[in-house]
Protein backbone atom coordinates (compact mmCIF):
# COMPACT_ATOMS: atom_id res chain seq x y z
CA UNK A 1 0.00 0.00 0.00
CA UNK A 2 1.04 3.71 -0.76
CA UNK A 3 1.65 6.02 1.93
CA UNK A 4 2.58 10.04 1.62
CA UNK A 5 5.10 11.16 4.29
CA UNK A 6 4.35 14.93 4.17
CA UNK A 7 7.23 16.80 6.47
CA UNK A 8 6.31 19.82 7.97
CA UNK A 9 8.75 22.08 10.13
CA UNK A 10 8.80 25.88 11.13
CA UNK A 11 10.94 27.43 8.38
CA UNK A 12 11.72 30.07 10.84
CA UNK A 13 13.68 27.63 13.01
CA UNK A 14 15.03 26.06 10.22
CA UNK A 15 16.21 29.32 8.70
CA UNK A 16 18.36 29.80 12.47
CA UNK A 17 20.37 26.67 11.53
CA UNK A 18 23.95 27.03 10.82
CA UNK A 19 25.30 26.23 7.44
CA UNK A 20 27.18 23.03 9.28
CA UNK A 21 23.89 21.92 10.66
CA UNK A 22 21.55 22.15 7.68
CA UNK A 23 24.69 20.47 5.59
CA UNK A 24 24.57 17.75 7.79
CA UNK A 25 20.49 17.67 8.00
CA UNK A 26 20.67 17.15 4.33
CA UNK A 27 23.33 14.06 4.24
CA UNK A 28 21.00 12.78 6.20
CA UNK A 29 18.20 12.83 4.00
CA UNK A 30 19.87 11.60 1.69
CA UNK A 31 21.26 8.57 3.51
CA UNK A 32 17.34 8.04 4.49
CA UNK A 33 16.32 7.89 0.84
CA UNK A 34 18.98 5.43 0.21
CA UNK A 35 17.70 3.36 2.82
CA UNK A 36 14.39 3.39 1.92
CA UNK A 37 15.22 2.89 -1.27
CA UNK A 38 17.45 -0.38 -0.82
CA UNK A 39 14.50 -1.63 1.28
CA UNK A 40 12.13 -1.15 -1.53
CA UNK A 41 9.88 1.61 0.54
CA UNK A 42 10.66 4.91 -1.69
CA UNK A 43 8.53 5.07 -4.46
CA UNK A 44 9.10 8.63 -4.97
CA UNK A 45 9.89 12.38 -3.23
CA UNK A 46 11.60 15.75 -3.09
CA UNK A 47 12.10 18.68 -0.59
CA UNK A 48 10.44 22.04 -1.33
CA UNK A 49 12.14 25.19 -1.57
CA UNK A 50 10.18 27.79 1.63
CA UNK A 51 6.59 28.67 0.89
CA UNK A 52 7.71 32.57 0.14
CA UNK A 53 8.27 30.88 -2.97
CA UNK A 54 4.47 28.99 -3.61
CA UNK A 55 1.54 30.32 -5.68
CA UNK A 56 -1.86 29.00 -4.62
CA UNK A 57 -3.95 28.66 -7.57
CA UNK A 58 -8.23 28.12 -8.01
CA UNK A 59 -10.52 27.81 -10.59
CA UNK A 60 -14.10 29.34 -9.82
CA UNK A 61 -16.51 29.98 -12.90
CA UNK A 62 -13.67 28.81 -15.53
CA UNK A 63 -11.49 31.95 -14.19
CA UNK A 64 -8.09 30.99 -12.90
CA UNK A 65 -7.14 32.95 -9.86
CA UNK A 66 -3.40 33.05 -8.28
CA UNK A 67 -2.59 34.05 -4.88
CA UNK A 68 1.09 34.39 -3.52
CA UNK A 69 1.80 32.17 -0.71
CA UNK A 70 0.69 28.95 0.64
CA UNK A 71 -3.23 28.24 0.93
CA UNK A 72 -3.32 28.64 4.71
CA UNK A 73 -0.95 30.06 6.81
CA UNK A 74 -0.03 27.68 9.58
CA UNK A 75 2.65 27.16 12.29
CA UNK A 76 4.91 24.68 10.43
CA UNK A 77 5.24 24.65 6.95
CA UNK A 78 5.10 21.95 4.05
CA UNK A 79 8.73 21.33 3.39
CA UNK A 80 8.85 18.21 1.36
CA UNK A 81 7.66 14.35 1.02
CA UNK A 82 8.33 11.08 0.11
CA UNK A 83 6.11 8.26 -1.27
CA UNK A 84 6.30 5.50 0.67
CA UNK A 85 5.37 1.38 0.21
CA UNK A 86 4.71 -0.28 3.50
CA UNK A 87 2.94 -2.75 3.95
CA UNK A 88 0.28 -1.27 6.90
CA UNK A 89 0.06 1.94 8.68
CA UNK A 90 2.87 0.40 11.49
CA UNK A 91 5.47 -0.10 9.04
CA UNK A 92 4.63 3.31 7.40
CA UNK A 93 4.90 4.76 11.05
CA UNK A 94 7.85 3.41 11.95
CA UNK A 95 9.73 4.61 8.27
CA UNK A 96 7.90 8.02 8.70
CA UNK A 97 9.38 8.03 12.13
CA UNK A 98 13.52 7.98 10.79
CA UNK A 99 12.71 10.41 8.21
CA UNK A 100 15.56 13.29 9.76
CA UNK A 101 13.39 16.52 9.52
CA UNK A 102 10.83 14.56 11.68
CA UNK A 103 13.42 15.66 14.69
CA UNK A 104 12.17 19.17 13.68
CA UNK A 105 8.71 19.50 12.86
CA UNK A 106 6.39 17.03 12.28
CA UNK A 107 5.20 14.40 9.43
CA UNK A 108 1.86 13.51 8.31
CA UNK A 109 1.32 9.93 7.38
CA UNK A 110 -1.64 9.74 4.47
CA UNK A 111 -2.84 6.62 2.91
CA UNK A 112 -3.14 7.09 -1.01
CA UNK A 113 -5.89 6.18 -2.91
CA UNK A 114 -6.34 4.87 -6.30
CA UNK A 115 -8.00 7.35 -8.88
CA UNK A 116 -10.94 5.00 -10.67
CA UNK A 117 -13.39 5.81 -13.40
CA UNK A 118 -16.01 5.15 -11.75
CA UNK A 119 -16.82 3.83 -8.47
CA UNK A 120 -14.79 6.66 -6.11
CA UNK A 121 -16.82 7.50 -2.83
CA UNK A 122 -17.34 11.57 -2.98
CA UNK A 123 -14.86 13.27 -0.78
CA UNK A 124 -12.73 10.44 -2.00
CA UNK A 125 -13.77 8.07 0.59
CA UNK A 126 -12.16 4.79 0.49
CA UNK A 127 -14.60 2.00 -0.90
CA UNK A 128 -15.88 -0.31 1.73
CA UNK A 129 -14.82 -3.84 0.23
CA UNK A 130 -14.93 -5.82 3.07
CA UNK A 131 -11.56 -7.44 3.74
CA UNK A 132 -8.57 -6.17 2.36
CA UNK A 133 -7.60 -4.22 4.78
CA UNK A 134 -5.82 -6.42 7.61
CA UNK B 1 -36.34 -24.20 24.37
CA UNK B 2 -35.81 -24.91 28.04
CA UNK B 3 -34.49 -22.45 30.46
CA UNK B 4 -31.61 -24.53 31.41
CA UNK B 5 -30.47 -24.42 27.69
CA UNK B 6 -31.53 -20.48 27.22
CA UNK B 7 -29.24 -20.25 30.55
CA UNK B 8 -26.22 -21.66 28.97
CA UNK B 9 -26.41 -19.91 25.83
CA UNK B 10 -26.60 -16.79 27.42
CA UNK B 11 -23.80 -17.93 28.96
CA UNK B 12 -21.75 -19.08 26.82
CA UNK B 13 -22.39 -15.49 24.39
CA UNK B 14 -21.06 -13.66 27.93
CA UNK B 15 -18.00 -15.89 27.99
CA UNK B 16 -17.27 -16.52 23.81
CA UNK B 17 -18.36 -13.62 22.25
CA UNK B 18 -15.53 -11.18 22.57
CA UNK B 19 -13.24 -13.98 22.08
CA UNK B 20 -15.01 -15.17 18.68
CA UNK B 21 -15.13 -11.59 17.50
CA UNK B 22 -11.52 -11.48 18.23
CA UNK B 23 -10.36 -14.48 16.13
CA UNK B 24 -13.27 -13.82 13.27
CA UNK B 25 -11.70 -10.34 13.00
CA UNK B 26 -8.50 -11.56 12.12
CA UNK B 27 -9.89 -14.53 9.74
CA UNK B 28 -12.17 -12.28 7.81
CA UNK B 29 -10.07 -8.73 7.95
CA UNK B 30 -13.05 -6.09 8.71
CA UNK B 31 -14.54 -4.89 11.82
CA UNK B 32 -17.72 -4.82 10.44
CA UNK B 33 -18.27 -8.04 8.69
CA UNK B 34 -16.60 -9.77 11.82
CA UNK B 35 -19.91 -8.73 13.68
CA UNK B 36 -22.39 -9.88 10.98
CA UNK B 37 -20.67 -13.27 11.22
CA UNK B 38 -20.58 -13.44 15.16
CA UNK B 39 -24.35 -12.59 14.89
CA UNK B 40 -25.60 -15.09 12.29
CA UNK B 41 -23.04 -17.76 14.24
CA UNK B 42 -25.46 -17.00 17.56
CA UNK B 43 -28.56 -16.97 15.40
CA UNK B 44 -27.05 -20.54 14.09
CA UNK B 45 -26.59 -21.66 17.04
CA UNK B 46 -29.81 -20.71 18.82
CA UNK B 47 -31.42 -22.72 15.77
CA UNK B 48 -29.48 -25.99 15.61
CA UNK B 49 -28.29 -26.40 19.30
CA UNK B 50 -31.46 -27.30 20.83
CA UNK B 51 -31.72 -30.25 17.93
CA UNK B 52 -28.28 -31.29 17.71
CA UNK B 53 -26.72 -30.78 21.15
CA UNK B 54 -24.34 -28.35 22.25
CA UNK B 55 -21.10 -29.05 20.38
CA UNK B 56 -17.64 -30.21 22.32
CA UNK B 57 -16.06 -27.12 21.09
CA UNK B 58 -18.67 -24.15 20.97
CA UNK B 59 -16.03 -21.62 20.13
CA UNK B 60 -14.44 -23.59 17.53
CA UNK B 61 -17.91 -24.29 15.98
CA UNK B 62 -18.76 -20.63 16.66
CA UNK B 63 -15.77 -19.19 14.64
CA UNK B 64 -16.46 -21.59 11.78
CA UNK B 65 -19.91 -21.01 11.38
CA UNK B 66 -19.52 -17.39 11.54
CA UNK B 67 -16.68 -17.81 8.66
CA UNK B 68 -19.00 -19.39 6.79
CA UNK B 69 -21.41 -17.12 7.14
CA UNK B 70 -19.57 -14.27 5.98
CA UNK B 71 -18.40 -16.05 2.77
CA UNK B 72 -21.87 -17.05 1.99
CA UNK B 73 -22.48 -13.30 2.96
CA UNK B 74 -19.81 -11.61 0.63
CA UNK B 75 -21.05 -13.92 -2.04
CA UNK B 76 -24.29 -12.05 -1.94
CA UNK B 77 -23.04 -8.85 -1.87
CA UNK B 78 -21.14 -10.25 -4.83
CA UNK B 79 -24.26 -10.48 -7.26
CA UNK B 80 -24.14 -6.57 -7.33
CA UNK B 81 -20.48 -5.65 -6.58
CA UNK B 82 -18.19 -8.11 -8.22
CA UNK B 83 -15.23 -6.30 -6.03
CA UNK B 84 -16.64 -8.75 -3.31
CA UNK B 85 -16.33 -12.00 -5.35
CA UNK B 86 -12.03 -11.80 -4.98
CA UNK B 87 -12.33 -11.26 -1.34
CA UNK B 88 -14.77 -14.63 -0.63
CA UNK B 89 -12.60 -16.19 -3.18
CA UNK B 90 -9.49 -15.53 -0.64
CA UNK B 91 -11.21 -16.64 2.37
CA UNK B 92 -12.41 -19.48 1.09
CA UNK B 93 -9.00 -20.88 -0.21
CA UNK B 94 -7.81 -19.59 3.39
CA UNK B 95 -10.27 -21.92 4.86
CA UNK B 96 -9.39 -24.62 2.98
CA UNK B 97 -5.48 -23.91 3.81
CA UNK B 98 -5.43 -23.47 7.31
CA UNK B 99 -5.99 -25.29 10.20
CA UNK B 100 -8.74 -24.47 13.14
CA UNK B 101 -5.54 -22.99 15.39
CA UNK B 102 -6.97 -23.23 19.36
CA UNK B 103 -4.01 -21.32 21.06
CA UNK B 104 -3.86 -18.36 18.52
CA UNK B 105 -7.39 -17.40 20.39
CA UNK B 106 -5.71 -15.55 23.02
CA UNK B 107 -3.56 -13.73 21.33
CA UNK B 108 -6.33 -12.24 19.02
CA UNK B 109 -7.96 -10.76 22.24
CA UNK B 110 -4.43 -9.06 22.73
CA UNK B 111 -4.70 -7.97 18.95
CA UNK B 112 -7.90 -6.82 19.60
CA UNK B 113 -6.86 -4.49 21.99
CA UNK B 114 -3.77 -3.22 20.51
CA UNK B 115 -5.47 -2.19 17.24
CA UNK B 116 -8.37 -0.63 19.25
CA UNK B 117 -6.13 1.61 21.29
CA UNK B 118 -4.17 2.24 18.29
CA UNK B 119 -2.50 5.50 18.88
CA UNK B 120 -3.14 6.63 15.53
CA UNK B 121 -6.65 6.77 16.85
CA UNK B 122 -8.12 9.60 18.68
CA UNK B 123 -8.45 9.01 22.47
CA UNK B 124 -11.80 9.42 22.53
CA UNK B 125 -12.38 7.27 19.71
CA UNK B 126 -9.78 4.51 21.36
CA UNK B 127 -12.46 4.23 24.37
CA UNK B 128 -15.15 4.10 22.41
CA UNK B 129 -14.04 1.16 20.44
CA UNK B 130 -12.55 -0.70 23.47
CA UNK B 131 -15.98 -0.62 24.99
CA UNK B 132 -17.87 -1.75 22.25
CA UNK B 133 -15.25 -4.51 20.97
CA UNK B 134 -13.15 -5.91 23.58
CA UNK B 135 -16.06 -5.05 26.39
CA UNK B 136 -19.17 -5.73 24.77
CA UNK B 137 -21.08 -2.81 25.85
CA UNK B 138 -23.65 -1.49 23.13
CA UNK B 139 -23.39 1.81 21.54
CA UNK B 140 -26.29 3.15 23.69
CA UNK B 141 -24.63 1.92 27.06
CA UNK B 142 -21.45 3.71 26.15
CA UNK B 143 -23.14 6.97 24.86
CA UNK B 144 -25.11 6.91 28.08
CA UNK B 145 -21.93 6.65 30.25
CA UNK B 146 -20.24 9.11 28.57
CA UNK B 147 -23.51 11.38 28.90
CA UNK B 148 -22.49 11.78 24.98
CA UNK B 149 -25.88 11.62 22.22
CA UNK B 150 -26.04 8.40 20.74
CA UNK B 151 -25.22 9.12 17.38
CA UNK B 152 -22.21 10.97 18.53
CA UNK B 153 -20.31 8.33 20.06
CA UNK B 154 -22.13 6.30 17.20
CA UNK B 155 -20.07 8.37 14.76
CA UNK B 156 -17.06 8.21 16.51
CA UNK B 157 -16.83 4.19 16.30
CA UNK B 158 -17.81 4.51 12.35
CA UNK B 159 -15.18 6.65 12.00
CA UNK B 160 -12.38 4.53 14.09
CA UNK B 161 -13.38 1.61 11.80
CA UNK B 162 -13.07 2.63 9.07
CA UNK B 163 -9.63 4.58 9.64
CA UNK B 164 -8.68 0.94 11.15
CA UNK B 165 -9.66 -0.37 7.44
CA UNK B 166 -8.61 2.75 5.49
CA UNK B 167 -5.43 3.60 6.52
CA UNK B 168 -4.56 0.02 7.02
CA UNK B 169 -4.15 -0.16 10.91
CA UNK B 170 -2.72 -3.36 11.33
CA UNK B 171 -4.60 -6.50 13.22
CA UNK B 172 -1.15 -7.36 15.29
CA UNK B 173 0.43 -7.33 19.29
CA UNK B 174 3.29 -4.68 18.11
CA UNK B 175 6.56 -6.56 17.87
CA UNK B 176 9.12 -5.75 21.03
CA UNK B 177 10.67 -2.63 19.81
CA UNK B 178 7.40 -0.82 19.93
CA UNK B 179 5.59 -2.89 22.72
CA UNK B 180 6.54 -0.43 25.65
CA UNK B 181 5.26 2.91 23.63
CA UNK B 182 2.06 1.13 22.33
CA UNK B 183 1.44 -0.62 25.90
CA UNK B 184 1.22 2.97 26.99
CA UNK B 185 -1.31 3.96 24.72
CA UNK B 186 -3.44 0.89 25.97
CA UNK B 187 -2.89 1.59 29.62
CA UNK B 188 -3.44 5.12 29.02
CA UNK B 189 -7.32 4.24 27.20
CA UNK B 190 -8.14 1.88 30.32
CA UNK B 191 -6.97 4.07 32.72
CA UNK B 192 -9.37 7.08 31.31
CA UNK B 193 -12.27 4.72 31.39
CA UNK B 194 -11.54 4.00 34.88
CA UNK B 195 -11.73 8.12 35.57
CA UNK B 196 -14.51 8.73 33.48
CA UNK B 197 -16.45 6.24 35.80
CA UNK B 198 -14.62 7.18 38.83
CA UNK B 199 -14.16 10.83 39.20
CA UNK B 200 -17.88 11.16 38.16
CA UNK B 201 -19.03 9.60 40.62
CA UNK B 202 -21.32 11.54 42.88
CA UNK B 203 -23.74 8.72 43.46
CA UNK B 204 -25.75 10.07 41.31
CA UNK B 205 -25.08 8.03 37.78
CA UNK B 206 -24.36 4.15 38.66
CA UNK B 207 -24.31 3.55 34.67
CA UNK B 208 -20.68 5.48 35.33
CA UNK B 209 -19.68 3.23 38.13
CA UNK B 210 -20.03 0.46 35.46
CA UNK B 211 -17.25 2.38 33.69
CA UNK B 212 -14.53 1.74 36.28
CA UNK B 213 -15.23 -1.77 36.86
CA UNK B 214 -15.12 -2.19 33.03
CA UNK B 215 -11.96 -1.01 33.34
CA UNK B 216 -10.91 -3.01 36.11
CA UNK B 217 -11.91 -5.98 34.03
CA UNK B 218 -10.03 -4.78 31.36
CA UNK B 219 -6.99 -4.53 33.23
CA UNK B 220 -7.36 -8.09 34.82
CA UNK B 221 -7.73 -9.60 31.19
CA UNK B 222 -4.75 -7.16 30.04
CA UNK B 223 -2.39 -8.98 32.91
CA UNK B 224 -3.39 -12.61 31.98
CA UNK B 225 -2.74 -12.01 28.52
CA UNK B 226 0.63 -9.69 28.88
CA UNK B 227 1.89 -9.98 32.01
CA UNK B 228 4.30 -6.78 32.24
CA UNK B 229 4.79 -4.95 35.27
CA UNK B 230 3.11 -1.74 34.23
CA UNK B 231 0.48 -3.06 33.48
CA UNK B 232 0.17 -4.77 36.87
CA UNK B 233 1.05 -1.24 38.11
CA UNK B 234 -2.12 0.12 36.28
CA UNK B 235 -4.10 -2.76 37.44
CA UNK B 236 -3.14 -2.49 40.69
CA UNK B 237 -3.59 1.45 41.14
CA UNK B 238 -7.37 0.73 39.05
CA UNK B 239 -8.14 -1.72 42.12
CA UNK B 240 -6.28 0.66 45.10
CA UNK B 241 -8.30 3.54 43.97
CA UNK B 242 -11.52 1.74 43.59
CA UNK B 243 -11.41 0.08 47.01
CA UNK B 244 -12.06 3.80 48.62
CA UNK B 245 -15.37 3.88 46.35
CA UNK B 246 -17.88 3.30 49.43
CA UNK B 247 -15.85 5.71 51.79
CA UNK B 248 -15.39 9.31 49.34
CA UNK B 249 -18.76 9.82 48.56
CA UNK B 250 -21.64 10.38 51.47
CA UNK B 251 -25.50 9.23 50.95
CA UNK B 252 -26.01 12.52 49.92
CA UNK B 253 -23.43 12.92 47.01
CA UNK B 254 -20.90 15.10 48.75
CA UNK B 255 -17.15 14.46 48.28
CA UNK B 256 -15.28 13.10 51.68
CA UNK B 257 -11.48 14.15 51.71
CA UNK B 258 -9.50 10.58 52.51
CA UNK B 259 -8.60 11.99 55.84
CA UNK B 260 -12.50 11.97 56.76
CA UNK B 261 -13.27 9.17 55.19
CA UNK B 262 -14.60 5.70 56.89
CA UNK B 263 -11.38 3.08 56.76
CA UNK B 264 -13.33 0.19 57.66
CA UNK B 265 -15.20 0.63 54.28
CA UNK B 266 -12.29 0.62 52.26
CA UNK B 267 -12.61 -2.80 50.23
CA UNK B 268 -9.69 -5.11 52.14
CA UNK B 269 -10.09 -7.70 49.45
CA UNK B 270 -9.18 -4.90 46.55
CA UNK B 271 -6.34 -3.71 48.83
CA UNK B 272 -4.76 -6.51 49.15
CA UNK B 273 -4.93 -7.71 45.77
CA UNK B 274 -3.67 -4.27 44.48
CA UNK B 275 -0.54 -4.17 47.36
CA UNK B 276 0.78 -8.14 46.24
CA UNK B 277 0.46 -6.52 42.60
CA UNK B 278 2.32 -3.32 43.15
CA UNK B 279 5.37 -5.61 45.03
CA UNK B 280 5.66 -7.48 42.20
CA UNK B 281 6.12 -4.71 39.87
CA UNK B 282 8.24 -2.85 41.97
CA UNK B 283 10.20 -5.96 41.75
CA UNK B 284 10.87 -6.04 38.40
CA UNK B 285 12.63 -3.17 38.11
CA UNK B 286 10.80 -2.27 35.11
CA UNK B 287 7.72 -0.61 36.00
CA UNK B 288 6.79 2.95 35.19
CA UNK B 289 4.32 5.43 36.84
CA UNK B 290 1.31 3.60 37.09
CA UNK B 291 3.19 1.37 39.54
CA UNK B 292 4.78 4.38 41.35
CA UNK B 293 1.14 6.13 41.64
CA UNK B 294 -0.38 2.60 42.49
CA UNK B 295 2.27 2.47 45.53
CA UNK B 296 1.42 5.54 46.61
CA UNK B 297 -2.25 4.78 46.83
CA UNK B 298 -0.88 1.11 48.54
CA UNK B 299 0.54 3.41 51.07
CA UNK B 300 -2.57 5.37 51.93
CA UNK B 301 -4.34 2.21 51.92
CA UNK B 302 -2.29 0.26 54.54
CA UNK B 303 -2.19 3.13 56.88
CA UNK B 304 -4.68 3.10 60.30
CA UNK B 305 -5.10 6.87 59.73
CA UNK B 306 -3.69 9.99 58.32
CA UNK B 307 -1.19 10.61 61.33
CA UNK B 308 0.01 7.35 60.70
CA UNK B 309 0.58 7.41 57.29
CA UNK B 310 4.24 6.98 56.24
CA UNK B 311 4.32 10.68 54.53
CA UNK B 312 8.28 10.22 53.95
CA UNK B 313 7.63 7.33 51.71
CA UNK B 314 5.27 8.98 49.71
CA UNK B 315 6.98 12.00 49.06
CA UNK B 316 10.13 10.01 47.88
CA UNK B 317 7.71 8.22 45.33
CA UNK B 318 6.39 11.78 44.05
CA UNK B 319 9.97 12.32 43.87
CA UNK B 320 10.69 9.32 41.84
CA UNK B 321 7.52 9.78 39.74
CA UNK B 322 8.22 13.17 39.11
CA UNK B 323 11.51 11.74 37.48
CA UNK B 324 9.57 9.79 34.96
CA UNK B 325 6.93 11.94 34.09
CA UNK B 326 7.27 15.89 35.28
CA UNK B 327 3.89 17.63 35.67
CA UNK B 328 2.69 20.30 38.00
CA UNK B 329 -0.17 18.08 39.10
CA UNK B 330 2.20 15.85 40.73
CA UNK B 331 4.53 18.65 42.22
CA UNK B 332 1.19 19.54 43.44
CA UNK B 333 0.56 16.35 45.54
CA UNK B 334 3.89 15.95 46.43
CA UNK B 335 3.72 19.56 47.79
CA UNK B 336 0.74 18.70 50.04
CA UNK B 337 3.07 14.92 50.81
CA UNK B 338 5.73 17.59 52.38
CA UNK B 339 3.19 19.33 54.54
CA UNK B 340 2.19 16.30 56.01
CA UNK B 341 5.96 15.17 56.63
CA UNK B 342 7.31 18.93 57.69
CA UNK B 343 4.43 21.29 58.56
CA UNK B 344 1.59 23.05 55.99
CA UNK B 345 4.46 26.56 56.03
CA UNK B 346 6.78 23.31 54.02
CA UNK B 347 3.77 22.81 51.51
CA UNK B 348 2.46 26.26 50.97
CA UNK B 349 6.48 27.52 49.96
CA UNK B 350 6.05 24.62 47.07
CA UNK B 351 2.27 25.88 46.06
CA UNK B 352 3.47 29.31 46.21
CA UNK B 353 6.46 28.80 43.89
CA UNK B 354 4.86 26.70 41.69
CA UNK B 355 1.57 29.45 41.23
CA UNK B 356 4.15 31.83 41.38
CA UNK B 357 5.94 30.26 37.71
CA UNK B 358 2.28 30.54 36.26
CA UNK B 359 1.59 26.66 36.75
CA UNK B 360 -1.97 25.39 38.21
CA UNK B 361 -3.21 28.92 38.22
CA UNK B 362 -6.60 28.66 37.15
CA UNK B 363 -6.89 24.80 39.06
CA UNK B 364 -9.49 24.45 41.59
CA UNK B 365 -7.50 21.98 43.45
CA UNK B 366 -4.47 24.12 43.94
CA UNK B 367 -6.00 27.08 45.57
CA UNK B 368 -8.05 24.46 47.52
CA UNK B 369 -4.52 22.87 49.08
CA UNK B 370 -3.57 26.50 49.74
CA UNK B 371 -6.58 27.15 51.57
CA UNK B 372 -6.54 23.88 53.86
CA UNK B 373 -2.55 24.75 54.65
CA UNK B 374 -3.92 28.16 55.53
CA UNK B 375 -6.85 26.40 57.78
CA UNK B 376 -4.58 24.68 59.08
CA UNK B 377 -2.73 27.28 59.90
CA UNK B 378 -5.15 28.83 61.80
CA UNK B 379 -4.61 32.14 58.79
CA UNK B 380 -8.58 32.28 58.47
CA UNK B 381 -8.18 35.45 55.91
CA UNK B 382 -5.90 33.39 53.78
CA UNK B 383 -7.48 30.57 53.99
CA UNK B 384 -11.23 32.14 53.36
CA UNK B 385 -9.72 33.91 49.96
CA UNK B 386 -8.24 30.54 48.84
CA UNK B 387 -11.16 28.38 49.11
CA UNK B 388 -13.01 31.37 47.43
CA UNK B 389 -10.70 31.63 44.07
CA UNK B 390 -10.97 27.42 44.52
CA UNK B 391 -15.09 28.09 44.58
CA UNK B 392 -15.14 30.32 41.71
CA UNK B 393 -12.89 27.68 39.55
CA UNK B 394 -14.35 24.06 40.48
CA UNK B 395 -16.79 22.37 37.69
CA UNK B 396 -18.32 19.85 39.65
CA UNK B 397 -21.08 19.90 42.13
CA UNK B 398 -19.93 17.53 44.97
CA UNK B 399 -16.76 19.58 44.85
CA UNK B 400 -18.59 23.33 44.67
CA UNK B 401 -20.52 21.97 47.83
CA UNK B 402 -17.45 20.50 49.49
CA UNK B 403 -15.67 24.02 49.32
CA UNK B 404 -18.53 25.97 50.02
CA UNK B 405 -19.18 23.85 53.29
CA UNK B 406 -15.44 24.55 54.30
CA UNK B 407 -16.03 28.18 53.50
CA UNK B 408 -18.76 27.86 55.91
CA UNK B 409 -17.22 26.11 58.47
CA UNK B 410 -14.53 28.44 58.34
CA UNK B 411 -16.76 31.44 59.06
CA UNK B 412 -18.72 29.20 62.20
CA UNK B 413 -15.23 28.31 63.70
Amino acid sequence: MKYLALVYYDEKIMNRLSQQEWDSLNQECMACVARLSDGGHYITGSPLLPTSTATTVRVRDNRVTTTDGPFAETKEQLAGFYMLEAKDLDEAIALAGKIPPARYGSVEVRPARELMEKGNQAGGNATETAGESL
Amino acid sequence: MTHAFQARLDQLYKAESRRVLATLIRLLGDFDLAEEALHEAFAAALAQWPKDGIPGNPRAWLVSTGRFKAIDQLRRKARFDVSYEDVAERLEAELATEEEEEHGIEDDRLRLIFTCCHPSLAPEAQLALTLREVCGLTTEEIASAFLIPTPTLAQRIVRAKAKIRDARIPYQVPEANQLPQRLQSVLHAIYLIFNEGYSASAGDNLIRHDLAAEAIRLAHLLCKLLPEPEAEGLLALLLLQDSRRAARVSADGDLILLEQQDRALWDQQQINEGANLVLRALASRRFGPYTLQAAIAAIHAEAASVETTDWPQIVGLYDALLELTPSPVIELNRAVAVAMRDGPEQGLLLIDALLARGALTDYHLSHAARADLYRRLGQKDEARAAYQRALALAQQGPEQRFLARRLAELDAG
